[in-house]
């Protein structure tokens, strides 16, 4: 086989990284290179560019090798799968990343790697690269390494000192579904895994005896990816799964990805069209746990299936399925009600707090401070707009769904 | 109409000064006019402004920072609204804390384009290198943004790139640095920037992360508007790239399944674990089989399982109900805060925790997840039953001479006694399998009652221990 190109090998480890979701830049220690070294970190992170896909680009996002010698049906890096191949040295890695760093294109690198002879290899050559990155080249952007889950504790422990975040994928929202595609990974060993990134994260915020601080571990957190659409699961079962992981290891995100037909695929899975809008329902489903004090278990309620409504959001659908705790006074109820109103966001919420200290709030004013009325109109009563019969009308989901012709996009 | 030229750098200091003055001779806001250096001259002539007088001015930090925002913004009106915002502070704070007022509105919309605007001058500017003199290595970028914001969007750059020189020319002006502080020029025309290989780099980088089998430009569209297309080289390709998804996607669904590498067999053979289900004889392989137990349900929300851990020649056996979050994650019995009080007792009772098998009844934690930490949930009959596969395992190659039951989840496992625990404690009783059972009180019980009952128990547990080590001691070993 000849030599590949630097290009080459980008072209064929970047196709090769593209199913993984996470972009994320934030939430890091704040430092920055004033003090010596290269680049900045810390505070929101910033995307640099987006694909049509509708995906950004944070993060350099590649493998280190495609190579791998597990045979996950539901991925083109598989053994069994024809793709074309390449590796990159730990040099290039470096390479790429402070030259695309340097021209303000990404905020850092996301590695991964498919897995090479063994899981402890393949985990020490990522931790290898970081640490040129961190310590040869003083690089101050942001690193997301994917840890192996089978790798040792010590290696982990390692990659926790030079990355901001770890992840580790969960794949698939059930462990069957997981043992049947996956058979080379165990569900017990990711969790695992997840669970050593909470507890080495635990063990660097607490000072020792002597008053010192440890080492910062992972100071971004950790985050994990699911495949949607590639097993039976419902989406309860999916945001029961996502509450579960949540709670248990403290990550900061669970990306849902829609499983997207890949090339070469395995006779094991239908090249279906990806369930984007599927996909989308579930981020949004996601946020309601994480900051609007929702359950998986009543959002999953909603709709008898199981699964999102997937003409319309799951906080709409909620409220609709929900009508006898509305219409909410805007003056006087209490913010976890507030939070409960569709068309009412976060930041809304806070204003609206802040503006009842000041007097009433009317229809207008609630305009302005970014609720969305078309939504919240039958959900709310203030000083001048009562719904009247139209909360409990048995036309209202018809005024929010789009019409059936419209339909056949969400397929 | 008084005229106040502010200067095209250090805009809004220049602002603060000259409105602090006019504030304070209560000069009201249709009596003054604001200029930028592009601003054509008034043709009418201006009066002087009037020498600052006693009245206090008052502006909180809010205002301030939010008019610090709402000086780079491309709007010639900013400076009267702040100005007219400044002088109704004075009289009326409160409006600053309504998000219902209207003012404020503006200003806040004004401010959050301002933001966006240095968020995307963060994210879009791309550098080219240039040749350099030094051993500095050298960057130049042009960028076209929505507001005058080169003064507030480039210190993140000095702070960022700090060991190179980099110079970003807007039409607004020019800002350089070379290591000390950014320098800012006047408008220059547009710099020649040398092709630069990395950037052939990035368009393969750009071409290739793209997954033509999801399209949703509309959010690639709102995130990266139009108006910034032109200097992102990268956004040329965007074009090819959708025309040609249908075909590769077709490609994909026309291709199907393909055959697997002669080499994937046997890859796969040679790592593939063949799971063994013979009836274990040591502890160790008990232990192995059971890290993947799928008997009951909870392995599927817990971590891992929980194996016993001790002395398995001690001759005494303790026996939990099942372990709690902290177990959970690190994979080790008593280790959470029941597990401390337990170890405690045993000290206290002359117990060596390590000269005894410690284990819970049931090897998985249960629990409901709520927010971010996990409720302890008692395992279901169900649970018990199908784990005694497990204990009866551990039993057998422990071979305890006594073992302890803490709480009635333990005591019904190795008993099959399901009654009350209150009459029980502090007795013996057979174990389903032979062998005497001493049962008392689980440790987390004792955590949970309340001051007044908790240290009658706890005086319990720690006398049953003792108990269990003076059995321990009687008995005849082997």
């Amino acid at each position: 086989m000849a030599q590949r190109t630097l290009q080459q090998k980008l072209a064929i480890l970047s196709d090769a990284a593209k199913y993984d979701a996470s972009c994320a830049s934030s939430g890091t220690t704040r430092r920055d290179s004033r003090s010596g070294g290269l680049g900045s970190a810390g505070g929101s992170g910033i995307c640099h560019a987006y694909t049509p896909d509708g995906r950004c680009i944070s993060l350099l996002k590649i493998l280190m090798t495609n190579f791998c010698i597990f045979d996950c049906a539901y991925c083109i890096n598989r053994v069994s799968s024809n793709v074309e191949r390449a590796r990159f040295s730990p040099e290039e890695v470096v390479k790429l990343t402070l030259e695309f760093y340097r021209r303000n294109m990404i905020e850092g690198l996301f590695l991964s790697s498919g897995i090479i002879r063994s899981p402890d290899q393949t985990m020490g050559d990522m931790v290898r690269i970081a640490r040129m990155l961190r310590i040869e080249h003083g690089f101050k952007g942001y690193i997301h390494l994917k840890t192996i889950p089978d790798a040792s504790p010590d290696l982990v422990a390692q990659a926790g000192l030079f990355a901001d975040r770890l992840s580790v994928n969960i794949e698939l929202p059930q462990d069957a579904s997981l043992r049947q595609l996956a058979p080379e990974k165990r569900p017990e060993t990711i969790r695992a895994a997840m669970a050593d990134v909470r507890l080495g994260r635990e063990a660097a915020k607490e000072k020792t005896f002597t008053g010192k601080r440890p080492p910062r571990f992972a100071p971004a957190g950790q985050s994990t990816q699911m495949i949607v659409g590639a097993d039976q699961a419902t989406d309860r079962d999916i945001l029961k799964t996502s509450a579960n992981l949540y709670s248990g290891y403290q990550l900061k995100r669970v990306y849902y990805s829609a499983f997207s037909p890949i090339p070469d695929s395995s006779a094991a899975l239908p090249l279906i069209k990806p369930p984007l809008m599927r996909e989308h329902r579930l981020y949004q489903a996601d946020w309601l746990m994480r900051f609007y004090g929702f359950d998986a278990e009543e959002i999953g309620a909603a709709h008898p299936s199981g699964n999102l409504d997937l003409a319309i959001d799951p906080k709409l659908a909620w409220a609709l399925a929900n009508r006898a705790q509305f219409p909410v006074d805007v003056a006087r109820a209490p913010r976890e009600m507030l939070l409960r109103v569709p068309g009412f966001g976060t930041k809304t919420v806070s204003r609206i707090l802040a503006a009842r200290r000041s007097g009433a709030i009317r229809y207008a004013d609630l305009l302005r401070m970014g609720a969305i009325m078309s939504k919240a109109q039958p959900f709310v009563t203030l000083p001048d707009w009562t719904p009247g019969v139209l909360t409990d009308s048995a036309g209202l989901r018809a005024r929010f769904a789009p019409p059936p012709e419209q339909l056949s996009l969400f397929g | 109409m008084i005229r106040v030229t502010l200067p095209r750098f250090g805009r809004f200091d220049a602002w603060r000064a000259a409105a602090r003055d006019l504030a304070s001779a209560r000069v009201p806001p249709e009596g003054v006019a604001w200029a930028d250096p592009d601003t054509p001259p008034d043709l009418f002539g201006a009066e002087p402004a009037p020498p600052p007088a006693d009245h206090p001015v008052i502006a909180t930090q809010d205002f301030l920072q939010l008019a610090r925002q709402v000086a780079s913004h491309s709007d010639p009106e900013r400076w009267s609204l702040l100005y007219a915002a400044l002088m109704r502070a004075q009289g009326d704070r409160r409006f600053l804390s309504n998000p219902a007022d209207s003012m404020l509105d503006r200003l806040t919309r004004m401010a959050k384009s301002v933001r966006r605007d240095i968020h995307k001058m963060h994210a879009f500017v791309r550098f080219h290198e240039l040749p350099a003199d030094g051993p500095r290595r050298a960057f130049g970028a042009w960028f076209e943004p929505e507001h005058p914001i080169l003064e507030a969007g480039t210190p993140f750059f000095a702070k960022r790139f700090a060991d190179m020189d980099w110079l970003i020319a807007t039409p607004e002006g020019t800002a350089r640095f070379e290591g000390a502080a950014i320098a800012y020029g006047g408008p220059a025309p547009r710099p020649d920037l040398p092709p630069d290989a990395s950037h052939d780099l990035w368009q393969t980088y750009f071409a290739n992360i793209f997954n033509p089998a999801r399209i949703k430009t509309d959010a690639m569209r709102s995130e990266m508007p139009r108006k910034y297309w032109k200097n992102l080289p990268e956004t040329r390709l965007i074009p090819e790239m959708l025309a040609d998804a249908p075909r590769r996607v077709q490609a994909m669904r026309d291709a199907g399944a393909t055959e697997a590498p002669v080499f994937a067999p046997k890859v796969t053979a040679r790592i593939r674990q063949q799971p063994d289900d013979s009836l274990p004889e040591t502890l160790d392989q008990a232990a192995s089989q059971a890290a993947r137990c799928t008997r009951c349900k909870l392995c599927h929300a817990a971590t891992q399982t929980v194996w016993g851990k001790g002395d398995a020649g001690a001759g005494l056996m303790i026996v939990g109900e099942a372990p709690g979050d902290q177990e959970d994650l690190a994979g080790r019995p008593f280790i959470g805060p029941a597990g401390q009080l337990l170890r405690q007792a045993m000290a206290e009772a002359d117990l060596d925790p390590d000269r005894a098998w410690l284990t819970n009844a049931v090897k998985h934690f249960r629990f409901t997840p709520r927010g971010k930490r996990r409720m302890h949930q008692t395992p279901d009959r169900p649970h018990i039953e199908q784990c005694r596969w497990w204990l009866g395992l551990e039993r057998r190659m422990v071979a305890p001479r006594l073992t302890v039951a803490l709480g009635a989840t333990a005591a019904f496992a190795l008993t099959g006694n399901r009654s009350p625990l209150t009459p029980r404690r502090g007795t013996i009783e057979p174990a389903l399998d032979g062998g005497p059972v001493l049962v008392t009180w689980h440790p987390s019980l004792i955590l949970r009652l309340p001051p007044d009952r908790a240290p009658e128990a706890r005086a319990q547990l720690r006398a049953d221990l003792a108990h269990a080590a003076q059995l321990i001691a009687d008995a005849p070993e082997g």
